[in-house]
């Protein structure tokens, strides 16, 4: 009851500081440069004035937490990527040779490749075929909201509940585990899947694949609706089947949403971590990059100098997907 | 799509979304009812089977013949040959060989003349007309079947042991400021970036998208040591929820403000036109006309910012602490998965809990959430 009390009051706290700063600046900026009641020449100066303050007001805790939180550590961590484990004595690529040389980090690398080849790939296939499906009928959007749902799941709930999935009983007794009870249905034996090295990692993917399908299925499903039906029309009346129309008609017009739900995905496969801590913690050789650096920050009172090393690695993955994004933007702003 | 509505392919397409329904809805279903069911029979069978009966095989060693009692004249040991009062024998033996090889309420012939007979509800009775002897009781195999059970104890039990209540207030005391202080702030960021006219606005756009891509990884270690530096300085502790709200704050900043940018551009001039004429200031105008009219948007980054920061494990590993006062949901059920990883009734149950806000969001909120995810990502889809 105390801790509910102490929550309510924080919250309050907090959120009314941040209200108290917008009106508070305001008000002062409106006191200091009044624009009415004054006379002519004397309220168009302090207008000019209030106008060219404003939007620094406004934009001011936007700017303040984007540059601590995200532009700052981007500078911070390259920097900390180039000293030791304390951030004190300067060592060069030292932190880079040991990441090339340690077999934990290649096992991460190699790893991640295979979530980034696999699983924006599954995510948006599966999202594309359940979006030009369900369309189709008339419970279409009782299947979509269904298959959307793990969204809303933690990777950490949805870790539990595959992990239940997959559970291993030894032979002989029944299986609890979905997987093994139907392998064993089919007269296989049970197999402890999340322990088989390699292939394990396939069945933590499926986890990300499962959330993430939905994400691609709305996103996509939007744009089918988008295309033009008089060009559907005319592909059917010039004879073309359903198969046709979809790969040829369809997917070439929704190309560049396609893009971005792909791209999307891989940005989150660079950054995903909960499901492999939840579910091997990098054992089984099942390491990837975001769970080994939160290993080395604080695996063994933490070595700040290698953990930035593998930061930077991430950043650098993510770079040519930043780059793309910034032109598509300008693009699209063209007209403002 | 036109023509194919009518195709004799139809029924494939229907069996086809179903297939794909049932496998993403299955893993959760499973979740729920496992959640639910009693904790013996969560550990021994699947929870597909949770609606019929579950059999068990064991056997029950029958006390030794210091046990046996004279009644009428004959020599008596009885007992119950069930552990618990669940379940109903359905079968026993008295060899391995044969374990099943009599119903219940049958009675069997011992070798040493006695007479063994288990009813239904497990009780048993070994009747001998002379003093039994031997050092060791006689062996009883049975079947029995239980009934299926269902029961909130597991619940229960999490809610008062496992801390997982507790987690419950702190997931709400980081989610909660986490989602209105960022919008807020983006809010007054985003009509300034749309509506405002300044040197540099354009970069400063760019800047936004490009920030857009960078893994929250990065941050850690550089704002682990700022926050480390602050704490000491200011003399107060380095991990509050001060610190988790801003962090969540910045992190969220950039998509919201890409977000609320979009939809802010969007709106018709002359609104802003007239109103300015009628002597406005730009945080009137604001104020009164803009965050009114972009409730849709505000409303669907709301959501997200919330499932996001009600289901995020790292940023809350990272930025508070891990006692029982600052535990969150998320971190709390890693904990589980680590010390009670075998506890199956624990764990599908506090996961169930950690879920449950986030479903009942979704489920309320979807249309709004969809609306949101469209703004951001595809223009005109």
């Amino acid at each position: 009851m105390q801790q509910l009390f102490y929550a309510i009051l924080t919250m309050a706290a907090g959120v009314l500081a941040c209200v108290a700063y917008f009106f508070g600046t305001n008000w002062i900026l409106d006191k200091i440069f009044p624009s009415k009641g004054l006379s002519g020449a004397q309220a168009s100066k302090n207008l000019r004035i209030t106008n060219a303050i404003r939007p620094w007001l406004f934009l001011g805790p936007a700017l303040f937490a984007l540059t601590v939180y995200l532009v700052y550590p981007v500078i911070e961590s390259v920097w900390l990527a180039f000293h030791d484990k304390s951030g004190q004595e300067f060592v060069g690529f030292r932190n880079f040779i040991w990441m090339v040389n340690d077999g934990e980090f290649r096992q991460s690398i190699f790893n991640n490749f295979l979530w980034l080849l696999v699983v924006p790939a599954a995510a948006t296939f599966f999202g594309l075929i359940i979006a030009a499906l369900t369309d189709r009928i008339w419970w279409g959007n009782i299947a979509k909201t269904l298959i959307f749902m793990p969204m809303a799941i933690s990777f950490v709930g949805a870790s539990v509940i595959w992990k239940f999935i997959y559970d291993y009983r030894a032979e002989g007794s029944e299986q609890i585990g979905l997987l093994n009870a139907i392998v064993v249905a089919f007269g296989g034996a049970p197999e402890a899947w999340i322990t088989i090295p390699f292939w394990n990692n396939f069945f933590l993917m499926v986890i990300l694949i499962w959330i993430q399908t939905g994400f691609a299925m709305v996103i996509l499903s939007a744009a089918l609706r988008g295309i033009p039906e008089e060009t559907l029309e005319a592909a059917v009346i010039d004879g073309a089947n359903g198969l046709q129309i979809f790969f040829k008609i369809m997917i070439p017009q929704i190309w560049g949403t396609i893009a971005v739900v792909w791209t999307t995905i891989t940005i989150l496969v660079l950054k995903v971590f909960d499901i492999v801590l939840a579910m091997t913690n990098g054992q089984w050789q099942s390491q990837v990059l975001a769970n080994l650096m939160f290993d080395w920050m604080f695996r063994g009172g933490g070595d700040f100098g290698r953990g930035a090393a593998i930061a930077v690695t991430i950043m650098v993955l993510v770079i040519p997907i930043m780059v793309w994004n910034i032109r598509n933007a300008r693009k699209e702003m063209g007209g403002h | 799509m036109i023509g194919a509505a009518r195709s004799p392919l139809m029924w494939v397409v229907h069996l086809s979304v179903l297939l794909l329904v049932l496998i993403w809805t299955l893993p959760t279903a499973g979740l729920l009812i496992s959640s639910l069911r009693d904790k013996d029979q969560l550990a021994v069978s699947g929870w597909w089977t949770a609606l019929s009966s579950s059999t068990r095989n064991d056997v029950f060693r029958a006390p030794t013949a210091e046990a046996q009692v004279e009644r009428d004249g004959k020599f008596v040991i009885s007992g119950n040959v069930r552990d618990s009062d669940a379940g109903t024998i359905s079968a026993f033996g008295i060899s391995s060989r044969e374990p099943v090889a009599f119903k219940a309420g049958e009675t069997a012939d011992l070798s040493d003349g006695a007479k063994l007979t288990v009813q239904a509800d497990g009780s048993f009775e070994i009747v001998s007309d002379t003093s039994m002897e031997g050092a060791r009781g006689q062996r009883i195999f049975f079947t029995a079947s239980t009934p299926p059970r269902f029961t909130l104890d597991n619940y229960r039990e999490v809610m008062n042991a496992s801390g997982i209540g507790a987690s419950f207030i702190n997931s709400l005391t980081v989610a909660i400021p986490s989602t209105i202080i960022p919008i807020l702030i983006a809010a007054f960021a985003a009509y300034a970036l749309a509506w405002m006219e300044f040197p540099g606005r354009s970069l400063l756009i760019a800047v936004v998208v490009g920030l857009l891509v960078v893994p929250l990884q990065m941050s850690l270690i550089p704002l682990l040591k700022l926050y480390n530096g602050v704490g000491g300085f200011l003399g107060v502790p380095a991990k509050t929820y001060m610190g988790i709200w801003l962090a969540h704050t910045g992190f969220g900043l950039p998509l919201a403000i890409y977000l609320l940018r979009n939809y802010m551009a969007g709106l018709p001039r002359e609104i802003m036109e007239s109103a300015r004429v009628d002597g406005a200031s730009d945080f009137d105008i604001f104020v009164k006309i803009i965050l009114p009219l972009s409730f849709p948007a505000l409303a669907s980054f709301a959501i997200f910012q919330f499932l996001w920061t009600w289901n995020d494990l790292l940023v809350a590993m990272v930025f508070l602490g891990t006692g029982n006062n600052e535990l969150v949901l998320t971190g709390r059920l890693v904990n589980l998965l680590g010390s009670r990883g075998g506890n199956w009734e624990i764990l599908t149950a506090s996961a169930f809990i950690t879920i449950i806000v986030p479903l009942i969001v979704f489920f309320s909120l979807q249309r709004y959430l969809v609306r949101g995810l469209l703004a951001g990502s595809v223009k005109g889809g």
